[in-house]
């Protein structure tokens, strides 16, 4: 129960459990219905009511009389595990729950959704999986896509690596949409795979017959079961409920806070197009193919790592606090080719003193790093500061995270950052690489 | 027939559009549009889910037609929020008082707190599959010459998107309409008398006009609730016309009373459906019948006991039958053919014989023909046998749409209660006295009484007084006439006739305020221009609305003049035609009037001028 003091002591005192039929006698009127459940962040003083037209209501409780009509049975949550049918001929398909749901169940007496997380709780929400794959589910973590921290990171990899060890032909994770591009770059900084590992979410959740959950999961799930042995993103690619892309792990973000296509490639293509069941692969894209890697983790990272944006008139305590706090590595967002206002450069300069490496990227997300430019750009090259090059300022940071993890030494860093370990990092800015 | 006898239920259900300047949850305004739209989405509709895997019936039915969905975007008109693409903003606040303005008009009690729900529609006609809907107001009532009528509720929610066509597979919608505000008004089921629920609407109807809502066609749509003892309850929508109201009442019973009849001659028949579906193809190939020959597959179900009965008729020009092809055509099949009609549509008495032998049907019994592809020809029989299987039991529970002549046609199975759960995008609403005090002490006149009023209290004729309230004018013009003293009548007249006239030939009338309306008749209550210019400089005005009222009577030549020039004019104008005075005395009054007006319209009082002629005249004789 999340109700607060005076509408507790209000329940408590008549006697009244969430769920029991009541009647609320004010001065003029009455109202019958269910005792519900109040959200958390709602003011005290109130009981919420469903009445039997199936509206809710709030009631302020001052000078009320509440009466118990019934007692309300204890809500059941969901419907009981059933035996999902394994067909050999398919392939094993691993879904991995880190946050948000896999499905929902509405329980329409209480109003209240029900996440849930259970291999037939996805196949009975999502009946046509069946068609595709057979399916080990798990929920691994249950926090918001906000929540997540490197050390989660460490944990999916481990969960993936092992699933895919125990024969998985196809890795799916279901995740929210907030931080999905940290972890999809994450995962492939931290995995060498022979499969396919495929991160999906919904814009729209799973609760609402408009959600996108379907359609994304289903053509994730026909990603994972191809030959494209990567870490990708899985969304829809437009506001049309007509096809998904598939997106590169390290070169995907989320570029609107609420749209069905919010996920973009950039600096890039989106690897393959999924439509009508079917996948089209940008022959463009020389992508692992199933099978050619065999399965490595490497899950040392160094979570001591800033990200700091640049922005007219940043002060150098910036930068001076986290040198100070002893982060080990910084991430500058710089503004267009990868520049910050002059009077910050005597703090890079201190940083790589310090052995602190800091890599420049652009808030223009789109384009390359060239700090060669402009005069204030050699300015920071000379004091050791590192280019981003084409990486966004995401990706650029969990592989810093990574690279510290691997070495502390500053010039070893500045060779992983630089050079191209997954795919990351493209030499050629081709002319459709911008918002698509 | 003697309704009270029979049992007869009606309540009545009334969706109001609101005229508030914007949606309920988005800055879009309420307004339709009929340019072409900017783009189109296409989107699917999953039912979601309840507690145990059970998918709401009428749910599950909308689902069963597989219609995927097209949406049409305008650039300005619509945003994000109604493509489902974007939350909801905050509760519209606009649109809650205009309900709260309502509630306390029809004696309701207003909750405490407004709490936004989904409700589960998954017809494509909302985005989200879901409509957003809020309860305001409970326990109201309205005393009628019938008797006191109990308002149940009266909700808050959101209009739904336009259907604009469906055609391969997909329905298409237009999105203007989603999202303006609507309020949902149910009485409660106790009306007997079909002049009761007549007068009861028109009432509502009456408040509903009195207060901030839309005017013309489809902003308000009434839907009657009706069952008999017998029967059961029926939900018809789309009652447009409050004449027809009386008749349609009248058509359902008489449609219960039959499908009562037809129950109880089915179960003295020991009437059963059979549940194989037979494939007629091999009798039918070579039909002369055009629309079985141009069918896929020909399919047919045997009703055992029905004939006769499916012939019935059930409603003037409906059947039995119809009722059950209404089912079939859910599934995509444009009709059925029962033997009650057979021979006809070009199959032949030999054929309906072979089908009858091939059945293995006696005379008792009846059959139902479908043409089309394989599944859907299957489908459409399954709903052939459901609603064949639900004559057994009478009347059955549906929502129907009202049709012109006053029948009415299967729609959907009526929605079970609990298809709500809480819009979890939206805060809870508090609804404080704080709020709602200064609208109950300032509540609208009705229009009735106001009409009667204005009468009275300004001495207009009852023509100009009804056009006024019917058009909403008559708050600017009591504001103008609290400001002004002038003669009520030009004002009103101006409001009620010469605006729409003005606004007809192409002015846009938007541009006036109330102070350019007031500086006006400042103008004419003090004698500075004559009451003949008030339409002409109204529509100066239009043209330039920042200058000052008395600069653009000048500019424009509508000042009247001196009564010193005037009688300037006139002595010369009497002086010129002396010899005309001189021959016909006062006779010569008409022509002189005549051409002194010419020169004086709009410059000088017709009674004015008259009084000087008059005098000048008599200088003469």
């Amino acid at each position: 129960m999340t109700y607060k003091e005076i509408a507790r002591k209000y329940i408590e005192n008549n006697n009244l459990s969430i769920g029991d039929t009541i009647k609320v006698h004010k001065e003029d009127i009455s109202y019958t219905g269910i005792l519900l459940d109040r959200p958390e962040d709602a003011d005290d003083g109130y009981i919420v009511l469903k009445l039997s037209s199936g509206y809710n209501i709030g009631i302020a409780i001052d000078n009320t009389k509440a009466e118990l009509i019934e007692k309300g049975d204890k809500p059941q949550i969901g419907y009981g595990e059933s035996e999902i049918p394994h067909d050999p001929s398919k392939q094993n398909i691993s879904v991995v729950s880190t946050g948000g749901t896999v499905s929902s169940v509405i329980d329409y007496r209480t109003g209240a959704v029900h996440p849930k997380f259970t291999a037939s709780d996805l196949v009975k929400a999502n009946p046509e999986l069946l068609d595709y794959a057979n399916y080990n589910v798990k929920a691994l973590y249950n926090i918001l896509s906000e929540n997540m921290k490197p050390e989660y990171w460490v944990k999916a990899a481990k969960e993936v690596a092992n699933d895919i060890s125990d024969g998985a032909d196809g890795v799916v994770i279901a995740h929210g949409t907030d931080t999905m591009h940290y972890t999809s770059a994450a995962l492939s900084f931290m995995l060498k795979t022979p499969v396919p590992i495929i991160l999906t979410g919904a814009q729209r959740s799973s609760d609402r017959p408009s959600s996108d959950a379907n359609i994304n999961l289903i053509d994730s799930v026909i990603a994972a079961k191809s030959d494209i042995a990567e870490v990708c993103v899985c969304m829809h690619g437009s506001l049309n409920d007509e096809f998904t892309y598939l997106h590169k792990g390290t070169k995907v973000r989320k570029m609107h806070t609420s749209r069905r296509d919010t996920f973009r490639s950039i600096n890039a293509q989106p690897i393959a197009k999924i439509q009508n069941s079917e996948i089209k692969i940008n022959s463009n894209y020389n992508y692992s193919k199933r099978g050619e890697n065999s399965l490595e983790v490497n899950c040392d990272i160094e979570e001591k790592v800033g990200f700091i944006k640049s922005f007219p008139g940043i002060s150098e305590e910036y930068i001076e606090y986290h040198i100070d706090k002893g982060y080990k590595g910084i991430v500058i967002e710089g503004t267009g080719l990868g520049h910050v206002p002059n009077n910050l450069i005597n703090t890079f300069k201190r940083a790589t003193d310090e052995n602190i490496p800091i890599i420049m990227t652009s808030q223009c997300l789109y384009g390359r790093v060239n700090m060669n430019v402009y005069s204030t750009g050699r300015e920071i090259i000379d004091t050791g500061v590192i280019s981003g090059l084409d990486m966004t300022p995401e990706t650029t940071y969990v592989k810093l995270c990574w690279a510290l993890g691997q070495s502390e030494n500053i010039n070893e860093v500045k060779e992983i950052m630089q050079s191209n370990i997954v795919g990351e990092i493209s030499e050629k800015s081709s002319i459709k690489d911008f918002l698509n | 027939m003697d309704y009270e006898k029979l049992g007869l239920k009606m309540g009545l259900e009334i969706h109001q559009q609101l005229n508030s300047q914007h949606k309920l949850f988005c800055p879009c305004k309420t307004e339709l549009v009929d340019d072409d739209y900017a783009e189109l989405i296409q989107r699917r509709l999953r039912p979601t889910q309840s507690e145990l895997g059970e998918i709401d019936r009428a749910a599950l039915q909308e689902s069963l037609r597989g219609l995927n969905f097209k949406y049409e975007n305008f650039e300005t008109h619509t945003c994000l929020v109604e493509n489902d693409d974007e939350p909801p903003h905050s509760l519209n606040e606009e649109a809650l008082d205009i309900c709260i303005t309502i509630a306390c008009l029809m004696n309701m009690h207003i909750v405490d707190e407004f709490h936004t729900m989904r409700k589960q529609v998954i017809d494509g006609s909302n985005t989200g599959g879901f409509q957003r809907t809020g309860m305001v107001a409970t326990d109201g009532y309205l005393d009628t010459p019938y008797g006191r009528v109990v308002i149940e509720s009266l909700g808050l929610e959101e209009d739904a998107a336009r259907r604009v066509e469906t055609k391969d597979g997909f329905t298409e919608f237009r999105l203007d309409r989603l999202g303006i505000p609507l309020a949902e008004i149910t009485t409660d089921p106790s009306m007997h008398d079909p002049k009761q629920v007549r007068e009861v609407a028109y009432m509502l109807g009456q408040i509903l006009r009195s207060t901030n809502v839309k005017r013309g066609l489809g902003t308000i749509r009434q839907d009657l609730n009706i069952s008999i003892a017998k029967g059961a309850r029926v939900e018809i929508k789309g009652v447009q016309d409050l004449d027809l109201m009386s008749e349609i009442v009248e058509r359902e019973v008489q449609r219960q009373l039959v499908l009562i009849e037809i129950k109880e001659e089915l179960e003295k028949r020991n009437a059963e459906v059979l549940e194989e579906i037979h494939t007629l193809d091999e009798i039918f190939k070579d039909t002369e019948s055009k629309i079985l020959k141009s069918a896929q597959t020909i399919k047919a179900v045997v009703l055992k006991g029905f004939n006769g009965l499916i012939g019935r008729e059930v409603q003037p020009g409906r059947r039995f039958g119809t009722e059950i092809a209404s089912y079939a055509k859910k599934r995509g099949v444009s009709g059925i053919f029962h033997s009650d009609e057979l021979p006809a549509y070009g199959i032949t008495q030999e054929e309906v014989d072979k089908v009858a032998e091939f059945l293995k049907i006696d005379e008792n019994d009846a059959f139902i023909i479908v043409a089309h592809d394989e599944d859907i020809a299957v489908s459409a029989l399954e709903e052939v046998k459901r609603r064949a299987n639900l004559g057994l039991e009478g009347v059955v529970e549906e929502t129907r749409k009202a049709l012109d002549d006053g029948n009415t046609e299967y729609m959907r199975p009526l929605p079970t209660a609990n298809r709500m759960y809480l819009e979890t995008d939206i805060p809870l609403f508090k609804i404080k006295p704080e709020r709602i005090e200064p609208i109950a002490n300032n509540l609208p006149e009705l229009p009735d009484a106001k009409q009667e009023r204005i009468i009275k209290e300004y001495k207009l004729s009852e023509d100009l007084a009804t056009q006024l309230v019917k058009r909403q004018e008559a708050d600017t013009f009591e504001a103008i006439l609290l400001d002004v003293d002038v003669d009520a009548t030009p004002v009103a007249s101006l409001l009620a006739y010469d605006l729409r006239e003005i606004k007809r030939e192409g002015h846009d009338i938007n541009i006036l305020n109330l102070n350019h309306l007031k500086d006006i008749f400042k103008l004419l209550s003090a004698g500075k221009i004559a009451k003949d210019s008030v339409r002409k400089l109204t529509i100066e005005t239009i043209k330039t609305p920042d200058k000052d009222m008395g600069e653009i009577a000048e500019q424009n030549n509508l000042t009247m003049m001196s009564e010193e020039d005037v009688a300037k004019i006139i002595s010369d104008i009497v002086a010129q035609n002396e010899s005309m005075v001189k021959e016909r005395q006062m006779g010569a009054m008409g022509p002189l009037m005549g051409m002194c007006m010419k020169e004086l319209k709009g410059k000088a009082d017709g009674g004015l001028v008259n009084k000087l002629v008059r005098e000048e005249i008599q200088k003469l004789l």
